[in-house]
């Protein structure tokens, strides 16, 4: 075993770990206003609303992330009117076009968990609520939100701990993150299975990390489920 | 040339080779879901066991190939394998590089990785039989394979079915990251058209609504096969 070369690679590889963070932490805020605004659309009412938000969820769902990365950073530049527009220092930019792909993806997956979190509020809360003269936004602030989220919350983690990992393809228009650094690497050394496990012990590191925050979230929503007695008899 | 041109059957058009390639995906993700349904029933068999040796390389199977990026994996195999096969041609006598072909490559990596899931899809499968079922099979005298070919397999490929439909879905979008290492599948003839035509917007597009063909389509078929296993379930969700 090779510690000069592990440590080395490792110091390579957690010099991209920044690149990777950036990517995961804003697609997922990005894709969570996104995925609200689908949420709100699909629950409106209203019936065209409704068909857009279910045809983005379809069509976000059903094809892979990549080819949708690659038709925002390749695909767009095509066109001189897209060249020639104000958006187009952004969209050469490879960083904000991995991290738009990634947002929009998976906001279609974080607007069907919201949906499922919604449809849980139970009706009769609501209807407690308005029979107390709640309406509207302070409907939704005091019961319903809190409601959805605390039961949106796990299928939301898994959804989180799977973006940490989709980041990877951001490596492939060229964004230098964990994945692509290793590639790049291993192009260079030929050593693939050093520099892969180093590589994925940084990954598992992260998720780790990432689902004892959650858990911990998940534990602070949950005051209700704690601390009752213990049942007299069984 | 208009777009229908591009993506047509006529002399310049791509469309041949779009539809071999999305038989390519299909054949590259079904033999991932062979791969992954061997590695996916011994994983739970370990999961399952009263071994902590395999309880443990179990749950770590699983959390390293549900935790690490489908790319890196697919790297892995692709490289490690290729350096595998060219240090056994290099003790066979032959010189140079030699490569993992890309669609046993593809294959072997998403199946690797489809297994991780479909463990947890037969895991609860096997957890969701009836324990009266094996107590019964037990009291008549059936011997352990016995039981496991006549009780256990039967419940288990019937109650995983809707799992494995997830998993078949996914793995489907998986396989397009095999075009890194070359194979000719949609999203790698989407985007060699794209480069030597210079139709990157179009030849994405049309790669993606074949996807969602394939999705959707995969989605009806699932559907069937789900309507038929019920059957024998008439009248009730699951058991009674």
């Amino acid at each position: 075993m090779d510690i000069a070369f592990l440590t080395d690679t490792f110091l390579k590889l957690i010099a991209a770990l920044p690149m990777t963070l950036i990517l995961f932490v804003s697609s997922v805020a990005i894709g969570a206003v996104i995925a609200t605004g689908l949420t709100a659309m699909r629950v409106s009412g209203n019936p065209v609303l409704a068909a857009i938000s279910r045809a983005y969820v379809f069509v976000f769902r059903g094809s892979p992330l990549l080819i949708q990365m690659f038709l925002i950073y390749y695909g767009l530049g095509q066109f001189p009117a897209v060249r020639q527009s104000f958006a187009w220092p952004l969209l050469r930019d490879a960083l904000f076009c991995a991290i738009m792909a990634l947002a929009m993806c998976t906001a279609a997956y974080q607007a069907e968990v919201i949906r499922g979190g919604l449809q849980a509020v139970p009706a009769r809360e609501i209807e407690a609520a308005r029979a107390c003269g709640m309406s509207g936004f302070l409907l939704l602030r005091r019961i319903i939100a809190p409601i959805a989220l605390r039961q949106a919350l796990p299928a939301y983690s898994t959804e989180i701990v799977l973006m940490v990992k989709t980041t990877s393809l951001a490596s492939l228009v060229s964004v230098w993150e964990i994945t692509g650094t290793a590639q790049k690497i291993n192009a260079q050394t030929y050593r693939t299975m050093e520099i892969f496990l180093v590589a994925a012990l940084i990954y598992l590191v992260i998720n780790f990390v990432i689902i004892r925050l959650l858990g911990y979230v998940e534990y602070l929503l949950s005051p209700h489920l704690r601390g009752r007695p213990a049942p007299a008899s069984t | 040339m208009t777009w229908i041109d591009y993506i047509g059957f006529g002399e310049h058009g791509r469309g041949v080779l779009l539809i071999y390639a999305a038989l390519m995906t299909l054949g590259v993700t079904l033999a991932a879901m062979v791969v992954g349904a061997i590695f996916g029933a011994l994983v739970a068999w370990g999961k399952l066991s009263q071994s902590r040796i395999g309880r443990i390389a179990g749950d770590a199977y699983t959390t390293v190939f549900r935790g690490v990026p489908e790319l890196l994996v697919i790297y892995l195999v692709y490289f490690g394998g290729s350096q595998a096969v060219t240090a056994i041609g290099g003790w066979l006598g032959s010189e140079g590089f030699l490569g993992l072909p890309s669609f046993i490559a593809g294959a072997l990596a998403v199946g690797i990785i489809c297994g991780s899931y479909q463990a947890e899809v037969f895991r609860g499968a096997y957890l969701a039989i009836l324990p009266g079922e094996l107590d019964a099979a037990r009291s008549i005298g059936m011997s352990k394979m016995l039981r496991f070919r006549r009780i256990i397999i039967p419940q288990v490929m019937r109650f995983s079915l809707p799992g494995l439909g997830n998993v078949w879905q996914l793995s489907l979008k998986d396989s397009a990251l095999v075009s890194v290492t070359g194979l000719a599948e949609i999203m790698r003839v989407s985007q060699t058209s794209a480069g030597s035509t210079k139709q990157f917007f179009l030849f994405f597009i049309v790669g993606g609504v074949l996807y969602l063909v394939l999705t959707t389509l995969s989605d009806r078929v699932l559907g069937f096969f789900e309507r038929r296993v019920a059957k024998s379930f008439r009248g009730s969700i699951g058991r009674a």
